[in-house]
């Protein structure tokens, strides 16, 4: 099954692979004791939970089969949060909210790794916007990434992720590829996005080649190319972060692109 | 390995003549394109076509043969062809999409189908890249100053531009013009002085003027289906191939750029390092192979 969902994705492809996916495999068959994951969703969309669910038929049967989702509003119907091996938190947090941080507190103290799943949750992202003053809690103000308040292990960006990166990241987990979640463990520091990083570390840093792969990834079109430079329409950025993330002049995963060409 | 992965490496052209009349060099990228169209391999392809100001590109989505016969010929100046993608799956609906892409704009390609972070649904439909060789590219005011200031050319009656044999060269219709490639130096962007790859190492099928002969190509085959579209291509007489030349202006002509390219940029990588200044690279006492594009 999990070659199944490595095939889809075209993880791994090589023929020499073949013999640790099946050890993985065997080892997802064995009854050990399944992860138990947990879902906690503050100040967010809910888009990042509706990008995880559109890859319910390729990874249905590892979310049923290999792990026990133990916590979440929709996803389990517990009001006490349980121990829990990993969880994933969407949305960022309310400093005005007690509730909102009870829960990430508990979160913390109750899973082993925590996740911050999209934007809202490692950057802020749109939430970066609150100011205040509006229903149904005028005193809702303000809205702070989750690595401000607690210690995060692991960041996985995006408005919202892509499905695609989500079941990789996955796949990666339960194989245990720490060399795949490396460059998402290091993002767990960048709390502050925004467009303008283009200019900032990109341009200003004599690193800029005008590839346009920011402009491409930004899901807002807030980024544009003119004269081979990202020109950030600073109305329309949400502070997602992804085009700076997905620059290859931010971060060059060399090794791990070569075994995903098979070259 | 200064050349990067390859499974074959050969001398090629395009046989359409008009491909070869219109074509830089050997008329890879417009062949194969073309090609991969024709057999419904791919269904369009993002290339740098021509936009509404002489020798500045557009990224552009090519549906048609012609359309892509439109893009032929290098232009020295920045084309951000990954920003095109997004819209030639979501806007045009490609299914298998082609590229053509420089070697910077290969590693954002590639990058974003590893980890695509932030990008749903685009990764896996780009069937074919056809990477271009490149030493160094050019901000348009740059190209610009090449032309009218230093070949004394108005730009309107430029018909081709070209680098070979130590020298930028301007084609009129009733002249060619040179001035040494040493006279660009200064004028290229910044961002190049850090690329450690002259020959588009992660693409899958990449092709150059360097180490071929006038009207040829140099052609590296390197993944799987870049191998397979170029064989059929080939299988087709859509492309003809001869063996590369080993020699001094062949083999070793490229290996050399290649090598000194991969110099020059660790050394400026090593400064910058030691300036404090960030780089997404390997310093290059942090690397086995002090020239890998790491």
């Amino acid at each position: 099954m999990l070659a199944r969902i490595k095939e889809f994705l075209g993880m791994e492809a090589k023929p020499k692979e073949v013999a640790s996916e099946q050890e993985v495999e065997k080892v997802a068959e064995e009854e050990k004791a399944k992860p138990r994951i947990g879902y906690v969703h503050l100040s967010g969309c809910t888009g990042d939970v509706m990008s995880l669910s559109e890859n319910y038929d390729i990874l249905a049967p590892l979310l049923t089969e290999m792990v026990d989702i133990v916590y979440g509003q929709t996803l389990a119907d517990v009001w006490e949060m349980p121990e829990m091996d990993l969880v994933l938190i969407e949305g960022s947090v309310c400093l005005q909210d007690d509730h909102s941080m009870h829960e990430l507190m508990e979160a913390r103290e109750k899973a082993g790794l925590v996740v911050a799943f999209g934007s809202c949750a490692a950057t802020g992202c749109f939430t970066r916007y609150s100011r205040g003053g509006q229903q149904a809690n005028p005193n809702h103000e303000s809205f702070v990434p989750i690595g401000d308040l607690i210690k995060v292990d692991l960041a996985m960006p995006g408005c919202p992720p892509s499905p695609e990166i989500i079941a990789k990241t996955v796949v990666a987990v339960i194989n245990g590829d720490m060399d795949y979640l490396q460059p998402m463990m290091d993002l767990v520091g960048y709390t502050e996005a925004c467009g303008c990083d283009l200019q900032l570390k990109v341009v200003n840093q004599a690193l800029c080649i005008g590839c346009g792969t920011c402009a491409m990834s930004c899901p807002t079109r807030a980024v544009g190319m003119t004269n081979g430079r990202p020109e950030v329409n600073s109305d329309r950025c949400v502070k997602c972060g992804v085009c700076y993330i997905q620059c290859p002049r931010s971060w060059w995963p060399a090794e791990r692109i070569k075994q995903d060409l098979g070259l | 390995m200064v050349l990067g992965t390859y499974k074959q490496i050969v001398q090629a052209r395009a046989t359409d003549k008009q491909i070869q009349k219109i074509s830089q060099d050997g008329g890879i990228a417009t062949g194969l394109l073309c090609f991969a169209l024709d057999e419904k391999l791919i269904d369009g392809a993002v290339v740098a076509g021509p936009s509404d100001e002489m020798w500045k590109p557009e990224p552009t989505v090519a549906l048609t043969s012609d359309e892509i016969l439109a893009a032929a010929g290098t232009k020295y100046t920045l084309s951000p062809n990954m920003w095109m993608l997004k819209e030639a799956v979501r806007q045009y609906g490609l299914e298998k999409a082609g590229i053509v892409t420089i070697p910077c704009q290969t590693m954002g390609l590639r990058k974003m189908q590893s980890y695509p972070i932030g990008v749903r649904f685009v990764a896996d439909k780009v069937a074919l890249d056809i990477g271009i060789f490149c030493t160094e590219n050019f901000p348009f005011e740059s190209l610009k100053t090449f032309i009218s200031a230093k070949a004394g050319v108005d730009f309107e009656l430029v018909e081709k531009m070209d680098i070979g044999k130590g020298k930028f060269w301007v084609h009129t219709a009733d002249d060619l013009i040179s001035f040494p490639i040493k006279e660009t130096h200064g004028y290229e962007q910044n961002g190049c002085k850090v690329c450690l790859d002259l020959v588009s190492e992660l693409s899958d099928v990449s092709t150059g003027s360097i180490g071929a002969p006038d009207g040829w190509s140099t052609v590296m085959t390197r993944t799987e289906s870049g191998e397979t579209i170029f064989s059929k291509a080939v299988d087709a007489g859509v492309i003809e191939t001869t063996a590369i030349n080993e020699g001094k202006f062949g083999l070793e002509m490229l290996t050399k750029l290649a090598t000194s390219k991969k110099e020059k940029a660790m050394k400026e990588i090593d400064r910058r390092k030691e300036l404090g200044l960030p780089v997404p690279y390997k310093a290059s006492n942090e690397k086995e192979d002090p020239l890998a594009n790491v």
